[in-house]
C-alpha cells in the first residue's frame, strides 16, 4: 500500500481515528507521518494556545470552569471570548474592557500581581501621569512628616492640592 | 548590510548585538489579525507619514517595504538580518517594514501588533538602543493615539506583552561556558530572575554556533529602566564568567584548545562542502581563537559578517540565485574560503 500523502513511498504507519463513533483510517509512510506529527504538535503547543489553555483552569479550586464566559462578545470588534480562547489573541483594545474579569486572572498568571509603572504616552496619558505624581508626592509628604520637616511638608501638601484640583478639572 | 553585522560594537568579542523592541497599537482599531487590507493600509500609511513628516532627516533615511512586494528569498534575507520577524512575513497582504539606511531601526507594521519599534545595534549598547527606540516612539505618538490603560499599560494583542510592551535582548557568543558545561548554571539562574535564553537562528536550532539570546520575559510591573538594568546586570555577569573561563581554559588546557581552534580554522579554509551547522560550529571556534589572540589574521567584523552570510537566505542573495541544499553547502564553502 502506498502512502496517502505523498503517493510515493510504502505506507508503514497506519492510524485509526474514531471521532463520535465514526472511524477514519490513514496510511502514511514514515516521512509523512513524522511531518504530520511534528506539525500537529507545533500547532497545539504555540504560545497562544498554551495561554488560552491556562485561561479557565483554576488550579486552586481543582476544576476547569469550562463554558463559563461563553457568549461574551466584544461590542467593538465582535471578537468572542471563545475566539480569544482559541487564538490567544485579543481582537482590539476594547476587548480588555469587555473581558476584564476573565483576563485579570490570566494577566496575574503571566506578570504577577502587578500594575504598569513604565512609560506613559503623553497624549492619552496626561491624567495618569498626574495621578502618578500625586502618589509620589504623598509618599514624600509622609516621609517629611516622619522626619518632622514641617516646612517641607506644607510645601508638598500645597503641591498635592494643586495637582488634585487639576485632575478634577480634566 | 545591517550595521550589527558589518561593524563591531562595545564588548563585541562576546556580545554580537543588542536589541530593544516596543509593542504599540492604535486606539480604536482592531488588532492586525482582524484587519482587512484596507484598514491595514490606513495604518501603514499613518505610520509611514508620521515618520516621514515628523523628522526631516527621516524622510530620506527610511524606506517602506511591503511583505507583498518582495520575493521569498528577500524575506528570508531580512529575517536573517533580524530586521523582520517570522510573524511579519506570515502576515502577507497587510504587513510592511519601515527600515532606515543603516538598518539599525525598523518599524514592523501589522505584525502581531500594529507597531513594533525595533532598534538593533552592534555590541553591548542597551542604553543607546533604548534611547533610540524611545525617541522614535515619542515621534510616532505625536500623531498616533496609542491604546493605553492605567493599570495594564500599553495594550497588546497578546497579554504577554502588556505594560511596557518592551522586549530587550542581547545576542551572546559563549563558547567557554558551553564547552565547560557551566552554561547550564547560567540558563537556570537567568530563569530565576525572569529572563529567558534561546538559540539564535530560529527555534529548535539548539544554540547553533554557541550563540545565545538573553531577553526579558515580564513586561508589566517594572519600568523600562528596571528591565534594562536587569538585563544589563545579568549580561555583565555572564560576560565576566565567560572571560574568566576563557582565561582558565588557556591556562589549564592550552594545547587542546589551540589544536581545536587551528583544526577548525584549517577546515574552514580548505573544505569543499560545508553545512550551515558545521560552519557555525567552526566559526565559533575561530571567533574564540581570535578573542584569545591565537588567530590574528582575521578581524572580528569579518567573522560576524561571515556568520550572517552563510545563512541560507543571505547566501542565495550573495550568489544571486536560488540554490538547492547541496548547491548551498558547496557555495557556502566557496564563500568561506573567499572571505578567509
Amino acid at each position: 500500500m502506498l502512502c496517502q500523502e505523498c503517493n510515493k513511498n510504502q505506507a508503514t504507519v497506519h492510524l485509526t481515528k474514531v471521532v463520535q463513533g465514526r472511524k477514519a483510517e490513514m496510511h502514511l509512510c514514515d516521512v509523512c507521518a513524522k511531518d504530520k506529527q511534528s506539525k500537529s504538535f507545533q500547532d497545539s503547543f504555540s504560545i497562544h494556545n498554551f495561554l488560552a489553555g491556562l485561561l479557565d483552569i483554576n488550579t486552586e479550586m481543582g476544576y476547569t470552569e469550562g463554558n463559563k464566559g461563553y457568549g461574551l462578545v466584544c461590542s467593538k470588534c465582535n471578537t468572542s471570548y471563545q475566539n480569544f480562547k482559541e487564538a490567544g489573541k485579543l481582537g482590539c483594545n476594547h476587548c480588555y474592557v469587555e473581558f476584564k474579569d476573565k483576563l485579570n486572572h490570566l494577566v496575574r498568571r503571566i506578570h504577577g500581581n502587578a500594575a504598569h509603572t513604565g512609560k506613559i504616552p503623553k497624549r492619552s496619558g496626561g491624567i495618569i501621569q498626574l495621578k502618578r505624581e500625586v502618589k509620589h508626592l504623598k509618599l514624600a509628604l509622609d516621609e517629611a512628616v516622619k522626619k518632622q520637616e514641617f516646612e517641607k511638608a506644607v510645601g508638598l501638601r500645597d503641591e498635592i492640592k494643586a495637582l488634585e484640583a487639576r485632575i478634577k478639572d480634566m | 548590510m545591517a550595521k550589527w553585522i558589518k561593524e563591531a560594537g562595545p564588548q563585541s568579542d562576546i556580545v554580537l548585538s543588542t536589541r530593544v523592541r516596543l509593542a504599540r497599537n492604535f486606539e480604536g482599531k482592531s488588532f492586525p489579525h482582524q484587519l482587512n487590507s484596507e484598514e491595514a493600509k490606513e495604518i501603514t500609511d499613518t505610520v509611514f507619514n508620521t515618520v516621514r513628516l515628523g523628522n526631516e532627516s527621516f524622510e530620506k533615511d527610511f524606506k517602506l517595504i511591503g511583505m507583498d512586494g518582495i520575493d521569498e528569498l528577500e524575506q528570508l534575507n531580512l529575517l536573517e538580518r533580524h530586521l523582520v520577524s517570522p510573524d511579519l512575513i506570515k502576515n502577507t497582504g497587510i504587513a510592511s517594514v519601515l527600515l532606515n539606511t543603516e538598518e539599525t531601526l525598523s518599524i514592523l507594521i501589522n505584525e502581531e501588533d500594529h507597531i513594533r519599534i525595533q532598534c538593533l545595534l552592534p555590541g553591548f549598547q542597551l542604553q543607546e538602543a533604548w534611547d533610540t527606540a524611545n525617541n522614535l516612539d515619542d515621534l510616532l505618538e505625536e500623531n498616533i493615539k496609542y491604546a493605553f490603560e492605567e493599570q495594564l499599560g500599553y495594550l497588546t494583542a497578546c497579554p504577554t506583552n502588556l505594560g511596557t510592551g518592551i522586549r530587550v535582548s542581547v545576542m551572546l557568543h559563549l563558547p567557554a561556558l558551553t564547552l565547560t558545561g557551566h552554561i547550564q548554571g547560567v540558563l537556570k539562574a537567568a530563569g530565576q530572575v525572569g529572563l529567558a535564553i534561546r538559540g539564535i537562528y530560529g527555534e529548535g536550532t539548539d544554540f547553533l554556533g554557541h550563540l545565545y539570546q538573553l531577553s526579558n520575559q515580564v513586561t508589566l510591573g517594572a519600568t523600562e529602566q528596571e528591565i534594562i538594568s536587569n538585563i544589563k546586570d545579568v549580561t555583565t555577569q555572564v560576560i565576566q564568567n565567560e572571560r574568566s573561563l576563557r582565561e582558565q581554559l588557556m591556562m589549564t588546557r592550552k594545547l587542546e584548545l589551540e589544536d581545536k581552534i587551528y583544526r577548525s580554522y584549517g577546515i574552514l579554509k580548505n573544505a569543499r562542502i560545508m553545512t550551515r551547522k558545521e560552519a557555525m560550529t567552526l566559526i565559533s571556534d575561530v571567533k574564540l581563537g581570535m578573542a584569545l589572540g591565537l588567530v590574528e589574521d582575521i578581524s572580528i567584523e569579518k567573522l560576524n559578517e561571515l556568520i550572517a552570510l552563510i545563512q541560507p537566505g543571505c547566501l542565495q542573495k550573495h550568489f544571486g540565485k536560488e540554490l538547492t541544499d547541496s548547491e548551498r553547502d558547496f557555495k557556502r564553502s566557496q564563500l568561506i574560503r573567499e572571505m578567509l
